[in-house]
């Protein structure tokens, strides 16, 4: 018995070693294309950064003072401090309110009115973002569009440049990202309400509950892949963000606005200090999963 | 699933392992950059132009045509010389300048507003053995001080590594309509007399001076009222990047004080902060403003726009009969190390420099005045236009020997990263003016020494 076993063993586990290999010989292409592209320009950015180094010329070694840089100087501090500060605008706003439009273009008769709110709102996403910042700047200047609104409405005492007030030209870019982003965040979560189950609506309903109720036990709760996904590419947005306020502000007025990834480009590309940008980006690129890790297993946790 | 998944770790980890290995092995044998390349020494300084078919390759910022007229000029009187001229944004130029100089196939000529680093990482072409073949000793030598830099990386003396198409000169523009309306019937003879007007322009409701800060372009005014009070020499050392040089001296900040004392006067626009470059210039044309602070570059603009009733005058000195000092640059070109017709884009821009049609498209392109030997004669403008002032107002400087580079120009990233986020803070009464001066010079030295 044991003779005619162990042939076939081995033919099976030829046949898996055989598998595995093509399997790899597969994934090959994409590898190469992927260790070329991004794991090879990633550990070369984790070189530099021990650097003193110009892109150019002769670079000396310095060890850990671009990160001692990163996390000393207060220009840099502070446009870390402001992309944390999007997040709300980024993450928050579109999330919560993609929440509560999903819902009730769901609870509303599949039909024109529903499409075309759907197209609409989906819109802000397909303009590349330098231009959103271009258009909301004027829309946000002394004799724009926000000023002018505000105007008819009879509150002309608040108008104001409002992407040069130092107290309100955060949030307005902020508020920038969450019109483009509040489009994908809606339309992704209406996929994930279609996957909901309508007999627990039914069931709730049943039972009793109101709106609210049904809000978050039935479709949050529902969709809590789906906002763990949003939340995680929108904090990377905010984090990461440049379009938007290298076209609207370029960190103006002062340095109220200024963010890491503008900093990084003018670091790296106008002061040629390719060293401390590589050190700040890969400082940033920590800081992005350290944020963003802890959703993917909160997700996963509650599966 | 388990075992798969198990099987697939053991096959994963000693091929990260061995990648891992690899690239830090790779890695770690060489520093990143290599040393200056070697200069250009196979060629044989000549005046003379080739009779040989030959391509010149300019790389210019958009919007400056004048590199296109001059090329096709230099086509006509010489056939077998023609141009590729690329155009990138000037701040797009101006970020990949470096890379692309120190590529296999560099352009000929760049536009480069500052040296920076390219001289002393071997890119740029040293002009020293055409300025004693042409004889451009006989060329105003302060217009062309700050093109050259030494071995210490020090700008103002040393070799010569840039040529100017075109060397503008800045001043302030007056609406004289607006003038006529408060009575006013001269441009200020000293900085107590402008203030005197702005103040009559402030109480008539008229705005005293059209400015924007969005982008930086506040500083014309910023460095205008400091170049009356500074110290010329000293300025200009610290623009150079002298050892021990500095911004935080008396002059700079009275300078910059008479601004915040500007700003909480109210003479600049609510808006600055969000007004750019392209809208000021806009709203001063359409009659906003009694004053502003620009170069000849806009005056061809301005007087389309506001016909005869706009002047353009140099910014008067404090006491009255001084010397005045004001801003003007070249809009600096530099010859490659790497390029494979040195004797020909030199010729080209001796040739800017010399002859007579080449001047006048200097002119009538840019404004700006042409350079080169002030014995010969001076393009044709029209009487009584604004270039014809912007033309005066150069020989006036060059007489008084007051031209100052931009402060802008100090350090690559000093404009960007320091000067234009705290004149923002300044021209909007956040900081003083010796908090403005005390943080320049912080980055400055973060910057220089770092």
């Amino acid at each position: 018995m044991t003779t005619s076993i162990a042939p076939r063993r081995a033919a099976a586990v030829a046949a898996a070693r055989r598998a595995a290999f093509s399997g790899w010989l597969l994934i090959l292409p994409a590898g190469a294309v992927y260790a070329g592209f991004v794991v090879w320009p990633l550990l070369q950015g984790v070189q530099y950064s021990f650097y003193d180094w110009n892109g150019i010329g002769a670079s000396t070694w310095v060890g850990l003072d671009n990160y001692a840089t990163v996390f000393t100087n207060p220009d840099l501090l502070g446009a870390i401090g402001n992309a944390f500060l999007l997040i709300a605008f980024f993450t928050i706003i579109p999330v919560s309110t993609g929440l509560v439009l999903a819902t009730l273009i769901r609870s509303l008769k599949d039909g024109f009115f529903t499409r075309s709110a759907q197209t609409i709102l989906f819109l802000p996403q397909i303009i590349p973002l330098a231009a959103a910042g271009i258009a909301w700047s004027w829309m946000y200047a002394l004799t724009g569009a926000v000023n002018q609104i505000l105007g008819w409405l009879g509150l002309e005492f608040i108008t104001r440049p409002w992407l040069a007030d130092y107290g309100t030209a955060l949030p307005a870019v902020g508020l920038i990202g969450s019109w483009v982003l509040t489009g994908l965040c809606t339309v992704l979560l209406l996929t994930g309400i279609s996957k909901i189950d309508r007999s627990l609506y039914e069931a709730i309903r049943l039972d009793g509950a109101g709106w609210w109720r049904e809000f978050f036990t039935i479709t949050v709760r529902g969709l809590r892949q789906e906002i763990a996904v949003l939340v995680t590419l929108t904090v990377i947005a905010a984090l990461s963000t440049f379009d938007i306020i290298y076209t609207s502000t370029q960190g103006g007025p002062g340095r109220a606005t200024l963010v890491p990834g503008l900093l990084i480009f003018r670091i790296g590309f106008t002061q040629s200090d390719v060293g401390l940008a590589s050190a700040f980006g890969i400082v940033m690129m920590v800081l992005v999963l350290a944020v963003v890790l802890p959703i993917q297993r909160l997700s996963r946790a509650n599966d | 699933m388990r075992a798969i998944t198990a099987r697939r770790r053991s096959v994963m980890r000693p091929i990260i392992g061995a990648v891992a290995a690899f690239s830090i092995l790779g890695l770690a044998a060489c520093a990143p950059g290599g040393a200056a390349p070697e200069e250009n020494e196979a060629t044989e300084v000549s005046t003379e132009l080739t009779d040989e078919e030959v391509v010149l390759t300019i790389a210019d910022e958009t919007g400056f045509p004048v590199t296109d007229e001059l090329a096709a000029e230099f086509t006509r009187q010489h056939p077998n010389v023609t141009f590729e001229v690329t155009r990138d944004t000037f701040q797009n130029l101006t970020a990949n300048a470096p890379r692309l100089l120190a590529g296999a196939n560099p352009p000929d000529l760049i536009r480069l507003p500052t040296i920076g680093d390219t001289v002393n990482d071997g890119l740029l072409a040293n002009l020293d053995p055409y300025y004693e073949a042409y004889g451009w000793d006989a060329w105003p030598a302060s217009q062309l001080a700050p093109l050259r830099m030494n071995d210490e990386g020090v700008r103002g003396s040393g070799s010569l590594y840039q040529l100017g198409l075109g060397y503008s000169i800045t001043g302030i523009f007056m609406n004289l309509e607006i003038a006529d309306r408060l009575g006013i019937d001269a441009p200020p003879s000293t900085i107590a007399e402008l203030e005197e007007m702005m103040e009559t322009a402030k109480a008539a409701g008229e705005l005293p001076i059209m400015a924007g800060d969005s982008d930086g372009v506040v500083n014309f005014v910023v460095q205008a009222a400091m170049n009356q009070y500074v110290d010329t020499e000293e300025f200009m050392s610290w623009m150079f990047n002298e050892p021990g040089a500095t911004y935080n001296n008396p002059g700079n900040v009275q300078g910059a004080e008479l601004i915040r004392s500007w700003a909480d006067a109210g003479y600049f626009p609510s808006d600055i902060n969000a007004i750019d470059y392209f809208a000021f210039v806009t709203r001063f044309s359409e009659g906003e403003g009694l004053f502003t602070f620009n170069g000849n570059w806009a005056a061809a603009g301005y007087e389309e726009a506001l016909g005869d009733n706009v002047s353009f005058f140099l910014v008067p000195p404090v006491n009255e009969g001084d010397d005045h000092v004001a801003m003007g640059a070249a809009n600096s070109f530099s010859v490659a190390a790497g390029s494979d017709n040195l004797n020909e884009i030199v010729y080209f821009l001796n040739w800017i420099h010399t002859d007579p049609t080449a001047r006048q498209i200097i002119v009538d392109v840019t404004g700006a005045s042409p350079g080169g030997d002030p014995s010969l004669p001076l393009p044709d403008v029209e009487p009584g236009s604004l270039i014809e002032a912007a033309l005066e107002m150069s020989a006036q400087i060059g007489a008084e020997n007051g031209q100052v580079d931009f402060m802008a120009n100090t350090t690559a990233g000093i404009y960007a990263g320091s000067i234009i986020p705290e004149s923002q803070l300044l021209v909007t009464s956040q900081i003083t003016g010796q908090e403005f001066v005390e943080r320049v010079q912080a980055f400055y030295e973060s910057e220089v020494n770092g």
